[in-house]
């Protein structure tokens, strides 16, 4: 899969809210989709789990109804340094991943 | 958007597609959608509150639309909203995402883009860490479907 995009802040005060935006280039193929007479296989991203620490955050279930290039905007906070994972997974069992260091001042 | 480019009855939808509908209308679910909705949210009832549903009232292209799931809660360990869950109700499939939040999730908030094949009410339910599960809905017009081509 392609390499996800991501837009996390370096630095955060501590319990204070901020913003994460994520997006993944994928076609989110739903099967239902015809091209030349033909339907377009099913390939979809169905997964997408944001870790705080090797904590689950947030755990996404995607289907159908999801947008090609998924696309999400969420808020976390952390209260101590952080490794944050985000992880996107097809149908197939295929990985996209991404991972970002926060400080916290 | 100009709100003169429309004739009177389409600015009254435009208008309603930004406020969540009062609990008579939403009561009529087709049973592909009460049957996606139970599956994911379990039975019970819902209250009509403490939900912003943000949605353009007129998707040109029903292929990417905005969707906003804003969910009153303090996010803390003893109170906080456990999942979210988008169903379009004209879809072919109604279900579009769900997502299950925890306490490291500030703001019971998320900001995704979906696929409408049609004219049609998305449908928002909010399952919370005390059992209370609270929907939205709203209206909206589409362009180009896009769920099809």
């Amino acid at each position: 899969m392609n390499q996800p995009r991501i837009r996390v802040p370096r630095s955060v005060r501590a319990g204070e809210p901020f913003e994460i935006r994520t997006l993944l280039e994928h076609p989110m193929e739903t099967g239902l989709r015809q091209e030349g007479g033909r339907a377009v296989a099913r390939d979809l991203v169905h997964r997408f789990v944001v870790r705080v620490n090797g904590e689950v955050a947030l755990d996404a279930s995607l289907r159908n109804g999801t947008a090609a290039n998924p696309y999400h905007v969420f808020w976390l906070r952390l209260d101590r340094a952080a490794e944050l994972d985000f992880n996107w997974t097809d149908e197939a069992g295929r990985t996209a991943r991404a991972t970002a260091r926060v400080a916290v001042t | 958007m100009n709100g003169r480019a429309f004739p009177a009855p389409r600015r009254a939808v435009l208008a309603l597609g930004l406020t969540a509908l009062p609990a008579a209308v939403l009561a009529q679910d087709s049973p592909a959608v009460a049957a996606a909705i139970r599956e994911l949210a379990g039975d019970g009832p819902f209250e009509e509150r403490g939900i912003t549903l943000r949605l353009p009232p007129l998707a040109e292209n029903g292929g990417q639309v905005p969707l906003t799931v804003q969910v009153d809660s303090p996010q803390t360990a003893d109170r906080h909203v456990t999942a979210i869950h988008v169903f379009a109700t004209r879809n072919p499939t109604p279900d579009v995402a769900s997502f299950r939040l925890t306490p490291h999730v500030a703001r019971a908030e998320v900001q995704t883009r979906i696929r409408l094949a049609e004219d049609q009410r998305v449908l928002v339910v909010a399952v919370l860490s005390d059992g209370t599960r609270r929907r939205a809905a709203a209206d909206v017009r589409v362009g180009q479907g896009g769920c099809l081509s």
